[in-house]
């Protein structure tokens, strides 16, 4: 297997003998203007040829950005740096680098151009660019989110796996006198005409006295010897043996543990707290005041919350309506023009439309992110420095907080990201960072471990906005003939931004995301329109976003309509559909499943459902059967397109998981508010999918897309209603709301 | 008191309620094991104790005494994976892994009681173990591949 390697960060000076061996780089080709971090600390001797590549004597180390949260990316990434360089990734280590603007994500930008994602005219993409070049002037930001960390390695990666092998042939071919031409490179070593060889590790130190070469170019995917080809994830072993350290983990000499108390009325006030009780017991070091809450220090993370639990609070009230039923009264009066978000889309006249009108309201839940790794973060605070052991989304950013908190510059603020043990969306949020830093900071000198309890973190999770649907469709002649979509929805953007003190400049797409952008073009009458609130419980981002709920609203209406036009559920959206790649994957995903209708006979049907997010098209169709005591869920069918397959491995247990994902939540889980708390405390009140509510899935990729695109999200959305409208197939009884179980029992 | 963790002895002196869980990865230092959920709903925990697969969030220290724990790092290692984890590894199950620890050592002390599982026997027996990355497809081959191999060992 891979190492996992770790990167000390600016451990030399600059300028010092030590980085001899480095400082002689010239601009590489990568696209950015940015230094690259890893010549800051080089030792004599090694070489490296921009931000992900560096080789010494002893070993090939590739750095992997973007964060891996369970997508598999700290691997992928080392795939595509190791294609071009042509190392085994057995015989490299792999590290996620330091936080540095050099890594700032490219592609993350590109589906807030304004454009939907399948748009790639050239005035869309110009706008892309525009908003890249901004992005990179203003705000170079270090983030995995928005399932772009595949999009944005794929070119960078490589070209700098290939800047890293010519280069490393032009130093053999400067040491041998044999012309670069007549140079091949194979197992992490140059190969000469004559079969003799040397090794990259050999090339290192020459290597670095010379400029990389810039002039690249990128193989044909048809040469490909690792991507494209089923792998073994990096981490893979090290997961099933125990030994990964997640943040959680993280151990280091003198480390104390942390938990923290906060109002569980979100962003409510505290007014005073009794800990007396707490100061006592065993292993009890602190009592600490945070932002809004309490810490205690202990010597045992156990004692920390059996002393934390002893606490009495009185808090004040939750700055949001106190009772669920508030929240669902407040989105269904905000649809007027007062809360308008978009007019989003508008084909025809789907008011003036002729036909027999259906209607729907639909209703899409919160729900918590809950990955099983409670947030933690680990902080060691001293005058000169601070450091952080956390996994997290958003790594600069993080710094730049942590160093606001304790008064450092920012360039003595050093995290280290850790594996993460899920997120969702959870690491995206920078509260339990900052907590841990406030704590850290009154104890200097000491690295204290902050870990939240199960209970705090789903009273403290943001969880994904609840979000309203109402749709008008008409039927005529056996067709759908249009679509009326209008969705309320709290709005993401704006409560996850207003945290950070930033505010959005516009609506907030993520209020139509899904349903303005679904490519079925030959519908001839379709408004989508957005509204937005915002005095609502505080949200996040939630695995997918704003398309999960907006194509289960989407979705359902649609095949409300279809139903009523008497038309076939996937033969209906085919012809609708416009988008050739998104035909392609109903096609595939009917063909799996040798499609035969929605109603099977004997309480026995198929849903069909369509999503379009982050750039993918997916299509689902669930197979269930209404057995005497509930509803079992018995296939899956799922085919993606991402425009290019990386690992097609790691890419079907994506596929397979986030459909898991979505049908569990949408069965399942909500969260709800009573006296301004969330109702729900732990798994056994938001379960989402055990292992024996598992159906058996299949999953089939496809490659007509023009951009390669990522996966982690894709697979949510069209899986809830897909679910929904095989239940109406079996059972002919219509749900409208999530979750599911409100309504119907599952076995 | 005294307990016996992946085959080494330890002498620790905690408060009777401390929960094995946390005897483990706060005291003794063994992190293989997690904490997701503390009142035995997500099985991340999950280790053997005399045998048997607990959820080690909710064994109190006082009924350590003389107890024989094995955590996944004791199951197997790297260089020489049991065979649930050779059928993890083949099968490439873990998303985010956090949940793995406890679904193979739940999957191991499963498949030593019942060596040839029907699909129902193995729905039941994992089904107490959470993952929310959603490898259930994945674990459920791994476990089939995994008695299988038992069989054939």
């Amino acid at each position: 297997m891979s190492r996992f390697g770790k990167i000390a960060r600016r451990s030399f000076l600059i300028g010092s003998a030590a980085v001899v061996g480095g400082v002689a780089f010239g601009v590489y080709k990568a696209k950015t203007p940015f230094p690259n971090p890893n010549l800051d600390d080089l030792a004599p001797g090694s070489a490296s040829f921009n931000p992900w590549v560096i080789i010494d004597s002893d070993k090939i180390t590739l750095i992997a950005p973007h964060a891996d949260k369970g997508q598999g990316i700290f691997s992928a990434q080392a795939a595509m740096i190791a294609e071009e360089l042509d190392v085994a990734l057995d015989d490299v280590e792999i590290s996620f680098g330091v936080p540095d603007r050099a890594y700032y994500n490219t592609a993350a930008m590109d589906a807030m151009a304004g454009y939907p994602m399948y748009d790639n005219s050239p005035a869309a993409e110009r706008m892309r660019g525009v908003l890249g070049g901004v992005i990179k002037l203003v705000m170079p930001m270090m983030a995995t989110g928005g399932s772009s960390a595949i999009p944005d390695s794929y070119d960078k990666l490589r070209e700098a796996g290939a800047i890293a092998r010519e280069t490393l042939k032009l130093a053999a071919s400067q040491n041998t006198g044999v012309p670069v031409d007549q140079l091949k490179t194979e197992g992490g070593a140059v190969l000469f005409p004559d079969g003799s060889a040397v090794k990259y590790t050999e090339l290192a130190e020459l290597a670095s006295t010379i400029d990389p070469v810039t002039d690249v170019t990128l193989r044909d995917p048809k040469e490909w010897k690792i991507l494209g080809k089923p792998m073994k994830r990096a981490d893979m072993v090290a997961k099933s043996t125990g030994t990964l350290q997640y943040g959680i983990d993280f151990r280091t000499e003198g480390m104390l543990h942390a938990t923290v108390k906060m109002n569980p009325r979100q962003g409510g006030a505290l007014n005073s707290y009794d800990a007396s009780a707490a100061e006592n017991m065993r292993g009890v070091k602190k009592i600490l005041p945070v932002q809004n809450g309490v810490a205690v220090v202990a010597d045992n993370t156990w004692r920390a919350i059996q002393a934390a639990n002893t606490i009495t609070f009185d808090w004040g009230p939750a700055p949001y309506p106190a009772e669920q039923d508030d929240h669902w009264h407040t989105l269904a009066g905000a649809f007027s023009e007062e809360f308008l978000n978009a007019d989003a889309r508008t084909v025809g006249d789907a008011g003036a439309a002729e036909g027999t009108s259906v209607i729907g309201e639909y209703r899409s839940p919160y729900l918590a992110h809950a990955p099983l790794e409670p947030l933690n973060a680990t902080v060691l605070v001293t005058d000169d420095r601070v450091d952080i052991w956390t996994g997290h989304q958003i790594q600069t950013m993080l710094e730049q907080r942590v160093a606001d908190i304790t008064g450092h510059d920012v360039e003595n603020v050093h995290l280290h990201n850790m594996f993460m043990g899920g997120s969702f969306g959870h690491r995206l949020e920078f509260g339990f960072v900052d907590q841990a830093a406030e704590i850290a900071n009154q104890i200097r000198g000491t690295p204290v471990q902050l870990t939240y309890s199960r209970e705090e973190d789903f009273a403290h999770d943001y969880p994904r906005h609840i979000t309203m649907g109402r749709g008008v469709a008409k039927v005529k002649d056996g067709k759908v003939n249009a679509l009326d979509v209008q969705i309320a929805g709290q709005s993401v953007m704006k409560s996850q931004m207003g945290r950070i003190g930033m505010s959005l400049p516009g609506p907030d797409a993520q209020l139509h995301e899904g349903a303005w952008d679904a490519p079925y073009f030959n519908l001839l009458n379709l408004r989508v329109r957005s509204y937005a609130v915002e005095n609502l419980a505080p949200v996040s981002s939630w695995r997918a976003v704003g398309a999960g709920p907006n194509v289960f609203i989407y979705e359902t209406l649609l095949d409300e309509a279809i139903h009523a036009a008497g038309a076939d559920p996937l033969m209906e959206r085919i012809r609708l559909m416009g988008h050739e790649p998104s035909v392609k994957v109903l096609e595939a995903v009917g063909d799996m499943c040798n499609w035969a209708g929605a109603d099977l006979g004997n309480g026995r049907g198929r849903g069909v459902a369509y999503g379009f997010s982050f750039g993918v098209p997916v299509a689902t169709i669930v197979e269930v059967v209404n057995t005497d005591d509930a509803i079992k869920l018995e296939k899956v069918w799922v085919a993606g397109d991402v425009g290019k397959v990386i690992d097609p491995v790691n890419l079907d247990n994506l596929a397979k998981g986030g459909t898991v994902f979505g049908l569990g939540h949408a069965m399942n889980c909500e969260i709800t508010y009573s006296d301004g708390m969330a109702e729900q405390a732990n798994y056994y009140d938001f379960e989402a999918m055990r292992l024996n509510q598992c159906p058996e899935i299949e999953f089939r990729a496809l490659e007509n897309g023009e951009k390669i695109r990522g996966f982690g999200e894709p697979p949510i959305p069209p899986s809830a209603p897909a679910l929904g409208n095989a239940i109406f197939a079996a059972t002919g009884k219509r749900i409208r709301e999530m979750p599911f179980n409100k309504h119907i029992d599952f076995v | 008191m005294k307990l016996t963790v992946n085959g080494t002895p330890h002498e620790v002196s905690v408060e009777e309620d401390m929960p094995l869980l946390w005897v483990l990865r706060d005291e003794l230092g063994v992190t293989g094991v997690k904490y997701g959920c503390g009142v035995a709903q997500c099985g991340a925990c999950t280790v053997t104790l005399n045998g048997e697969a607990v959820r080690s969030c909710q064994v109190p220290a006082a009924d350590l005494e003389g107890a024989e724990v094995t955590t996944i790092e004791g199951l197997g290692t790297p260089d020489n994976l049991h065979i649930v984890q050779q059928a993890w590894e083949k099968h490439q199950v873990a998303q985010c892994g956090y949940c793995q620890s406890g679904q193979i050592m739940q999957a191991a002390a499963f498949l030593s009681q019942n060596p040839n599982p029907t699909d129902a026997d193995i729905d039941d027996a994992m089904s107490g173990n959470l993952c929310r990355c959603g490898t259930y497809p994945r674990i459920r081959e791994a476990v089939k591949d995994a008695a299988s191999m038992l069989q054939g060992a």
